[in-house]
């Protein structure tokens, strides 16, 4: 099939962007999202041309690089899947694809469709740990969890910090991976003892770093590759109500 | 104990300063402020449909209410507190929500979203202008001055014949059935996301909540709107 590509391109953080239009031809349906673009590229620089720069590394929907606001859609149009296993298999001869980075003042644009995510390391650095060493994968229920707990927190560490929840929201926040992170480990006995003081410095470092506001639309649970829910949300509001108070009394 | 209580006041404050400072907090503050606003409503309307039970009825209503003037002045001290509250921390987090994204989209679904909740900031806006319209008109007797002198037969201030002089006119009317509409469109997303501000959903209970909050909204337009059209209709006289 033969698409037309309509592809953010910036040369750098201090150089403003604009759309390139490309056409990619023989696009095999069996083809990732990500190969299209490889085979783009290798054209571009046949023809001496700057290839297009984009975020991946394991292409196999784990490791949380690839990123790529798709036709308005962050990770493109299937549920639950990183832009590295989205196939061409799902678009048709003659479409056009309009390819941006994901865009939130938090998130500058490094080059073309890479932005720098660092703001969700300094989140993780302002409290997504457990202080002290809690030793080795214990033996199974040496350490009894019940079972809801244990999937929850499972649930939430599946988050793999892609940052689609900011691009997919209308005000740029970063709540439902800011929740994921402080539910997985809320929500284990290891993680249950710091609780109060990381709820209240994730979220203090949420706001500094600039995010927007939860509207509770729920765009970041529909466009999230790993299904982390809203619930994760409503976790952490409860859990910095409750920190919040406490410091207040103790 | 002296000392503790003053040290414990202090660090209040200072807890609630931080709320409000936090992103997390002001979306307390929206949901706290909004079901007070939201409660209001209710009750508001529940003594309104009275104007359906007679002229006697609601002047008496209208006079109860205005009697207890340390109530009514507790009462009303909070809904201006709350509409303010409200009003501040919307308009800040927009600004913030602005400010997190500078560059747009060329091409940007807000996905799941739904009419209600892409449109809080307009129909929060008309909300407000018609609520110092409706205020002027029923409340502080501006409009028209001539309403203050509106007598009913007990001597009371006749609230019946005030509606149906307000109403009688159609720009009055429409306005205010407009502005009921865009009130029950926002709260059938207000309700339900003040729950979930305040961490008090999930999805056992989403569909519930979801549910009630568009019934809520649907009962409120029909019972607000069925006012003036009782009047325009002659259906009240």
């Amino acid at each position: 099939m033969n698409l037309t590509l309509r592809i953010w391109r910036q040369k750098n953080a201090n150089t403003p962007g604009e759309f390139v239009t490309y056409e990619a031809k023989d696009v095999s349906p069996d083809m990732s999202f990500l190969e299209m673009l490889d085979v783009v590229n290798e054209e571009l620089m046949r023809r001496g041309e700057e290839p297009i720069a984009f975020d991946n590394d394991c292409r196999e929907g784990i490791c949380g690089m690839c990123s790529l606001m798709i036709n308005g859609v962050p990770h493109g149009p299937l549920p639950q899947t990183a832009t590295c296993q989205l196939h061409m298999r799902v678009y048709k001869d003659g479409d056009a694809i309009t390819i941006e980075p994901w865009r939130a003042a938090p998130f500058p644009v490094i080059k073309d469709l890479i932005v720098d995510r660092s703001a969700f390391d300094r989140i993780i650095q302002s409290g997504g740990y457990v202080s002290v060493s809690t030793g080795g994968a214990p033996d199974g229920n040496t350490l009894p969890i019940p079972k809801d707990d244990a999937d929850r927190a499972f649930d939430a560490a599946a988050c793999i910090g892609c940052g689609a929840c900011v691009a997919a929201c209308k005000n740029a926040s970063a709540v439902l991976f800011t929740s994921a992170k402080i539910s997985h480990l809320a929500l284990m006995p290891q993680g249950k003892v710091e609780q109060d003081r990381r709820v209240l410095k994730m979220v203090a470092q949420m706001d500094e770093e600039g995010f927007g506001a939860c509207t509770n639309i729920g765009s970041c649970e529909a466009a999230c590759p790993k299904g982390i829910t809203l619930d994760n949300i409503a976790r952490m509001n409860r859990l910095y109500l409750k920190a919040s108070v406490k410091s207040g009394l103790e | 104990m002296a000392a503790t209580a003053r040290s414990l006041r202090a660090s209040f404050s200072g807890v609630l300063m931080r709320l409000w400072r936090s992103s997390l907090g002001k979306k307390y503050v929206m949901a706290v402020t909004g079901l007070i606003l939201f409660a209001f409503v209710v009750g508001h309307l529940l003594g309104n449909l009275l104007i359906f039970a007679g002229r006697t009825q609601i002047n008496e209503y209208a006079q109860v209410l205005k009697s207890n003037l340390p109530l009514l002045w507790s009462a009303r001290l909070v809904l201006l507190v709350s509409v303010v509250l409200h009003v501040v921390a919307a308009s800040q987090l927009a600004h913030t929500d602005r400010r997190a994204r500078r560059i747009r989209y060329s091409k940007f679904h807000i996905l799941d979203s739904t009419l209600a909740n892409r449109t809080l900031i307009v129909s929060g806006l008309v909300i407000l202008g018609f609520v110092i319209f409706h205020l002027a008109q029923f409340t502080l007797l501006v409009v028209d001055r001539s309403y203050a002198t509106l007598v009913d037969a007990a001597g009371r201030h006749d609230v019946h014949r005030m509606m149906i002089e307000g109403f009688q006119n159609p720009v009055v009317s429409v306005f205010y059935i407009i502005s009921v509409a865009l009130l029950s469109l926002h709260l059938s997303h207000g309700v339900a996301s003040s729950f979930q501000s305040l961490g008090a959903r999930s999805k056992k209970i989403e569909w519930n909540l979801k549910r009630v909050s568009l019934i809520v909204a649907i009962v409120l337009f029909a019972g607000f709107a069925s006012i003036p059209v009782a009047v325009l209709t002659g259906l009240v006289k």
